[in-house]
């Protein structure tokens, strides 16, 4: 097991209103075979021996599923691995006297919290409009009683892997959310269990999105590229057909 | 204290119905009247959360994370049972609720766990309905696959990620409700206590994880979905901030606590690499599948795996437990890997670690038959070690994963203070000593979806509940006791971090109540337990404030906690003198070191109550009755 020493330069900012900056701290003695997180962990046990307030960030599972956690390194959210969370992220990636500069998920939409904390419930609050088929627990027919192709439900299951992390909002230069609503959209519309309200998801969705403050796509696809869970931006594709289609040719609202 | 459990009469097949029959309704009109307080928003919190919603209750939910789409029951990867008999395979409900109680090794409640099974089957039907997405068979139908301890293919799995997918779905029918208005959503919010007002549950003081404001929430009924204990052990497979501070506060304020001591170490995680480790990460049993599982048969060979020949590797699973093999049990593979290890043939850096080999189903199979299996499996594995199962097997070893222990519930899942009902696995009730693979899911959204919905309004027909509001003193009292235990553990000032407690805490707890236990060492726990405790109040150091967000003070609380709690583990621990399930007493084994449990003196759940500060707890029990299937000494063999 390899030991490497690091310069870390990461985001502190008290709270909301405050104005944050940039601070910068040695990292001491790591093994590759930390994770990432677990290199904050013993910086932040430094920092509170020594009177100093931890660095805040979020996180809960460490086994990338929960989309908890996530920072910007180096300019990258979750930083350099290809479909990885930060929490999944090993220092064996990192090489001895690399400098680091870690900074929240910055985003129009999201305010910060504190320190590496985003707020993201603007996410939650887009799924609230329509992210579900609209029925009550109990009276659902068989489960069988509808076949779906395997194709069908692995390509639904592809879009419905996404994590919320807000790394693909966080990636974008206009702040879009579109491809954590594409990916909802498409999971939704791809089941026949979605298509009862699918005009109606995909106008109320995207309506919530914009009023939120969510940029819009410009096909650049960073989302793609930094999301954990490689959720495809063929999402947004199918979010644009979804919309104009209920758009033009829907009678609902 | 009454342990009633309120099983209603009948033959075991008619319980629930009758139940449901005979229970008194609120008017659809009525509804809108009762206020409920859920803590939580896994599988459990989020389903119960919207099907109260959906039923017309004002519900208020509440979480720790940042959205109630986070509760760890996302990271459950295996899948989800069900008694549909899919595969033809001679699968029922009748068969479901056997494996379960057999799994359980006869410590749960028969009339609980048959209604288990019998709502297994809707579980799946309402779940396709949200849209989550199981797996196929090319037909179009739902596919199955077999897990731990089943000799049916009974399993419903979307990919490595089914508790992501039901948590998802979830989560989406609770946040529709919270766009009807109907549910009204508290992230970031920790319960800090339980507030009881003339012997029932009718709030609770919460902080407020941004603020830091300490607030309080009146309520005619509180759910607890707050998860299991299994952090008490630092390393675990729960996620970090998983926790019993909600359950414990409860217990205080006078709900029992079942079977502590039964905690389930999951036979298949990632080993340990180094002392900074925050967490283990688990490998779906379901690997077992497809993976045997060896060690070298001379001790000490430190050769790589590829270099040790066929004669000198142990299959020892499948040479001692012949006709499940690789597929016995949680606790048994688990036991099995420690006393390999124990016997110096333990593999990787640490000599704690088993193989887990692919390379036969990969000949018999082929390599991408495995990958469409376990793609993300392997993939989690490499991204975890930089190693490729493919090319050389995987390692793994025990890690403490679920507690079957939480708050006694009756079978209204109502605790032993009135309008306290807790789910999933912040209650003990379906899993007896042991829990099946792939049962978790299957009880979180029983108890959420459709027990809770049914067995609540039973309540709140019969008991005459009066206005409350949260002026009234015993909110003030709570109040004052949460804010008065924050000064005081900002105040200590010392030279140690929650975290370094809480680590030495979990070695205690791993090494005299872990996957084997014995009188001596679990008396010596409870000595160096008591040192921890002053210890952590003497010497710990908290920076920052009460009045913003302060994890390092969350911690401290969380910390502070489970200490308190691992002494009713190690007193139920050592009440139980009998090896059952995942609990093996060393002093109970038979003549072949196998688990040897003692029906005629603990055949009963074991509920412990709270007494006051550093009083012992009394312990209750709860005679376990069966009358629809005979006990048998589990034999994998």
């Amino acid at each position: 097991m390899n030991i490497i020493h690091l310069t870390l330069k990461i985001w502190r900012q008290t709270g909301p209103e405050s104005k944050g900056s940039f601070k910068t701290y040695e990292s001491g003695p790591i093994t590759t075979a930390m994770s990432f997180l677990e290199m904050l962990d013993v910086l932040n046990e430094r920092l509170i021996l020594s009177g100093e307030e931890p660095v805040a960030f979020d996180h809960d599972c460490r086994e990338g599923i929960c989309g908890m956690c996530g920072s910007v390194i180096n300019g990258t959210p979750h930083g350099p691995e290809k479909k990885t969370t930060l929490c999944q992220l090993h220092m064996r990636h990192f090489k001895d006297g690399d400098t680091l500069v870690i900074e929240p998920f910055r985003s129009r939409a999201f305010k910060l919290v504190k320190d590496l904390i985003v707020d993201r419930s603007p996410f939650d609050a887009i799924i609230a409009e329509g992210g579900y088929v609209s029925v009550n627990t109990g009276g659902t027919p068989d489960a069988n009683a509808i076949p779906i192709p395997t194709f069908t439900a692995e390509q639904a299951l592809d879009a419905a892997e996404c994590i919320g992390c807000g790394a693909c909002v966080a990636a974008c230069p206009n702040g879009s959310a579109m491809l954590f609503v594409g990916a909802k959209i498409s999971h939704l519309a791809l089941l026949p269990q979605g298509q009862p309200e699918r005009s109606k998801r995909a106008l109320a969705m995207v309506k919530k999105m914009d009023e939120l403050g969510f940029g819009n796509c410009g096909n650049e696809k960073y989302c793609e590229k930094a999301c954990p869970k490689g959720i495809s931006i063929s999402n947004i594709a199918r979010l644009n057909r979804e919309f104009m289609k209920a758009a033009f040719c829907s009678v609902e609202e | 204290m009454q342990l009633d459990h309120r099983i209603p009469s009948g033959p075991l097949t008619e319980k629930w119905d009758r139940f449901r029959f005979e229970t008194k309704l609120i008017n659809p009109a009525n509804k809108r009247k009762f206020e409920i307080i859920v803590v939580g928003a896994g599988l459990a919190g989020a389903s119960a959360s919207a099907t109260l919603g959906e039923l017309g209750y004002n519900v208020k939910t509440f979480c720790i994370q940042d959205s109630p789409r986070r509760g760890h029951s996302i990271a459950a990867q295996g899948g989800i049972n069900a008694a549909k008999n899919c595969q033809n395979d001679g699968d029922s409900i009748w068969r479901l609720f056997y494996d379960t109680i057999k799994g359980g090794d006869f410590r749960a409640r028969e009339a609980n766990v048959y209604r288990l099974a019998q709502i297994s089957n809707q579980i799946i039907d309402q779940c396709v309905a949200q849209g989550v997405p199981f797996a196929r068979e090319y037909g179009g139908l739902l596919a199955n696959r077999s897990f731990g301890g089943a000799q049916v293919s009974r399993t419903f799995y979307a990919r490595g990620q089914t508790g992501q997918q039901l948590l998802l779905g979830a989560y989406s029918a609770m946040m529709r409700q919270v766009k009807t208005g109907k549910v009204t959503l508290h992230p970031r919010s920790e319960m800090m206590d339980l507030v009881v007002i003339n012997g029932q549950a009718r709030g609770i003081v919460t902080r407020n994880l941004i603020t830091g404001a300490i607030d309080s929430h009146a309520a005619d009924a509180v759910v607890l979905a707050t998860g299991g204990y299994g952090n008490a052990y630092y390393l675990s497979t729960n996620a970090m901030a998983s926790n019993v501070t909600a359950t414990w506060r409860a217990y205080k304020r006078g709900a029992a606590f079942a079977n502590p001591c039964f905690v389930q170490i999951h036979p298949t995680c990632i080993p340990v690499h180094g002392t900074y480790q925050s967490k283990l990460t688990l490998m779906s049993e379901s690997l077992r599948n497809d993976g045997r599982v060896w060690v070298p048969t001379r001790s000490g060979d430190k050769r790589p795996p590829t270099e040790i020949p066929e004669a000198e590797r142990d299959y020892y699973l499948e040479k001692k437990y012949p006709s499940f093999g690789n597929l016995v049990p949680r606790d048994v593979a688990s036991r099995n890997a420690k006393e390999q290890c124990d016997q110096g043939k333990g593999v990787g850096d640490t000599g704690l670690a088993v193989y887990l080999d692919f390379a036969d189903a990969i000949n018999r199979l082929g390599e991408a038959a495995i990958r469409q299996k376990y793609g993300n499996l392997f993939d989690m594995y490499e991204k975890i070690t930089g190693q490729d199962p493919v090319k050389e097997p995987m390692t793994i070893y025990p890690a403490v994963h679920y507690t079957m222990g939480g708050l006694w519930v009756d079978y209204h899942l109502m605790s032993t203070v009135p309008g306290l009902f807790v789910l999933g696995e912040a209650n003990f009730s379906d899993h007896g000593a042991n829990r099946l693979g792939a049962s978790a899911l299957m009880q979180g959204l029983a108890d959420g979806y459709f027990v809770l919905p049914a067995t609540i309004s039973s309540h709140f027909a019969k008991s005459a509940l009066v206005p409350i509001t949260t002026s009234h003193p015993a909110f003030t009292e709570a109040i004052d006791t949460t804010k008065g235990r924050i000064q005081r553990l900002l105040s200590i000032n010392g030279k140690r971090t929650p975290d370094d407690f809480h680590r030495e805490l979990g070695l205690l707890l791993w090494d005299h109540c872990g996957m084997a236990r014995n009188e001596a060492g679990l008396k010596l726990a409870l000595d160096r337990l008591s040192e921890l405790r002053e210890k952590f109040w003497h010497n710990l150091k908290v920076t920052g404030s009460g009045a913003d967000l302060n994890q390092t003070l969350e911690r401290a609380g969380r910390v502070a906690d489970f200490i308190e709690f691992a002494e009713v583990m190690i007193l139920d621990a050592l009440s139980r003198q009998e090896s059952c399930g995942c609990h093996f007493r060393e002093e109970s084994q038979t003549a072949e070191h196998e688990a040897k449990r003692i029906d005629d003196t603990y055949s009963h759940v074991s509920a412990w109550q709270y007494q006051g500060e550093d009083q012992t707890p009394t312990l209750h029990k709860e005679p376990l009755v069966f009358e629809n299937i005979q006990l048998s000494q589990r034999s994998y063999k």
